[in-house]
């Protein structure tokens, strides 16, 4: 079935369900806490966070003092702890995953 | 004229272009400039070379023509939050005068860029040196007019206006208005009304969140001005229904003038019934008699003059449809999919996966599946049509559902509005691609 627009829609459509379902069956026999349906407010709170990433002020600004007090300069910046040592650039921020998004496959 | 022959088409391919993740394709009103965005916030700008009298084989070809940095990544201290420099939208303003413009968004700002060239340079002052130093008065002797002189193209991209502020959530499209004073700009729950001149100020037009956010249903994942009547727009949401709205009827437009929305059988329904559903993307045909709505498995095309269901509806890839559970699990089922028409109208594209994109003609119900790849094609070689085999018996030069590479995603295509010429993106490249010119 490839292309065209939808002529016998009752017969396309009963055919096409079978599919979506046993796919359904499989997901929630994985995942037996999953909720009865995918939207709801939960569900799009977490689409409208989906990918935002969470930086710390706080230490940036920390470091960007310490930086200013150091008499020596740093042995060089740890590119894993972002936190006290050194100014952390855009790109050296790891992406921390949000507090308040639970997995979606989470009850 | 592409889809005629079974064994091969008349598609060439072209060109392509190695980049950061491309975001946004868009081509200018005239096609003479193609536009791409990329995560590292970045333009690139391709011009389509003059047509060469004596080369009849092909139009122009695409060179790169301007690149600068649009958005930088930014921090918003209040929320802790990283603000991603990603290029989400470009759209172009219609030429008015020798420079070109276009905007450019990320999550948040929204900005006009005048890109403009300078071919000639002012040559012979009489107090300043060529290389700008000063000369000392008490050696000119003699007076000169200085005079332009023609230089080396020099293409300036600049920023002209900065709208920010103004979104809380992050900006999924813009779109400029049949006036060509106004745009309008969209995110998850609101849409906002600017003046291309004036920056501090905009108008929300739609507002759909709730006073308390338990009770959110949907959200808005896209939204487009009418390419002729400049008081009517649409959105699109996660519900699959499209919107039409009308700004004579009120400042808020909050009330739909028209909703469009496809009966589903409730027997029908399952998990994944309305993600799938979500519109990732809607275009007004260039009449502007219909629009396009693309979700997860199929392209649909509605008259605007009737909201109960589509008029047409193309299936990209049903064979995914028995694979709907993995697809959820790897979060490919929310990628969102843009579509385009061609310039008469008469053909819509969209991408899919495995490098692969589709067309289908609207009038002759033919369609075809076409992949952009770099081993496959070498420049001006005729591209061959590609089928995937859902189930049964693979046929020799068939892929099978199984064999499709998932992160190979196209995402965002777009078609010259004269010519039969398409850009294409992958991830990382750019693909042009043209019909033979007999």
């Amino acid at each position: 079935r490839s292309g065209g627009s939808g002529g016998g829609v009752d017969t396309q459509e009963k055919e096409g369900i079978l599919p979506e379902r046993a796919e359904e069956a499989k997901l929630k026999a994985k995942y037996p806490s999953l909720g009865q349906k995918p939207g709801g407010s939960d569900f799009l709170m977490k689409r409208l966070q989906k990918g935002q990433k969470y930086f710390d002020s706080g230490d940036y600004n920390m470091a960007k003092a310490k930086m200013k007090n150091k008499q020596l300069p740093s042995a060089g910046p740890d590119k894993n702890s972002v936190t006290g040592d050194h100014i952390p650039t855009p790109q050296d921020l790891p992406q921390r995953k949000s507090s308040l998004v639970t997995s979606k496959l989470a009850g | 004229m592409w889809l005629n022959q079974e064994r091969s088409t008349d598609i060439l391919f072209l060109f392509g272009y190695t980049a950061d993740i491309i975001s946004t394709v868009e081509f200018n009103h005239s096609g003479e400039l193609l536009a791409t965005g990329d995560k590292g916030g970045r333009v690139v700008i391709f011009q389509q070379e003059q047509e060469n009298k004596t080369q009849t084989h092909s139009r122009g070809e695409y060179n790169v023509y301007s690149t600068f940095q649009s958005h930088e990544p930014e921090f918003d201290y209040l929320k802790s939050l990283e603000i991603e420099e990603k290029i989400n939208k470009i759209r172009w303003l219609p030429q008015k005068n020798a420079a070109q413009f276009l905007l450019s968004t990320n999550d948040k700002t929204i900005k006009l860029w005048k890109i403009s060239e300078r071919d000639k340079r002012p040559e012979g002052y009489n107090l300043k040196e060529e290389d700008g130093r000063y000369r000392d008065p008490t050696t000119v002797t003699t007076l000169r007019v200085p005079v332009f002189r023609p230089m080396d193209l020099m293409v300036e991209a600049s920023p002209r206006r900065i709208f920010a502020n103004a979104h809380t959530y992050h900006i999924n499209s813009i779109s400029i208005n049949s006036d060509y004073e106004t745009y309008l700009s969209a995110d998850d729950l609101r849409i906002n009304l600017w003046h291309l001149e004036i920056t501090d100020r905009s108008f929300n037009i739609v507002d759909i969140k709730p006073a308390n956010m338990e009770e959110l249903t949907e959200v808005i994942t896209a939204a487009e001005f009418h390419p002729n009547s400049c008081n009517t727009f649409v959105y699109s949401s996660s519900k699959g229904t499209i919107r039409l709205c009308d700004m004579r009827a009120s400042a808020l437009c909050d009330r739909h003038s028209k909703l469009f929305e496809e009966p589903e059988d409730p027997s029908n329904r399952s998990f994944f019934s309305e993600i799938i559903s979500s519109i990732s993307d809607v275009k007004f045909s260039h009449s502007g008699r219909y629009m396009m709505t693309r979700d997860y498995l199929s392209v649909k095309i509605w008259d605007l003059n009737m909201e109960n269901r589509p008029v047409e509806t193309y299936q990209v890839h049903e064979y995914l449809r028995s694979k709907l559970c993995s697809l959820y699990e790897n979060d490919c089922i929310f990628d969102k999919f843009e579509c385009c028409w061609n310039g008469s109208d008469s053909v819509v594209m969209t991408g899919s996966y495995n490098n692969f994109f589709r067309m289908f003609d609207r009038n002759t119900k033919r369609d075809i599946t076409l992949e952009a790849s770099r081993e496959n094609n070498k420049p001006r070689t005729v591209l061959k049509p590609r089928k995937v085999c859902a189930s049964g018996k693979r046929k020799k030069d068939e892929i099978s559902v199984d064999s499709l590479d998932f992160n190979k995603k196209i995402l965002h295509t777009a078609w010259h509005p004269k010519e039969n010429i398409i850009a294409v993106a992958t991830t990382n490249n750019l693909y042009i691609f043209q019909d033979k010119v007999n």
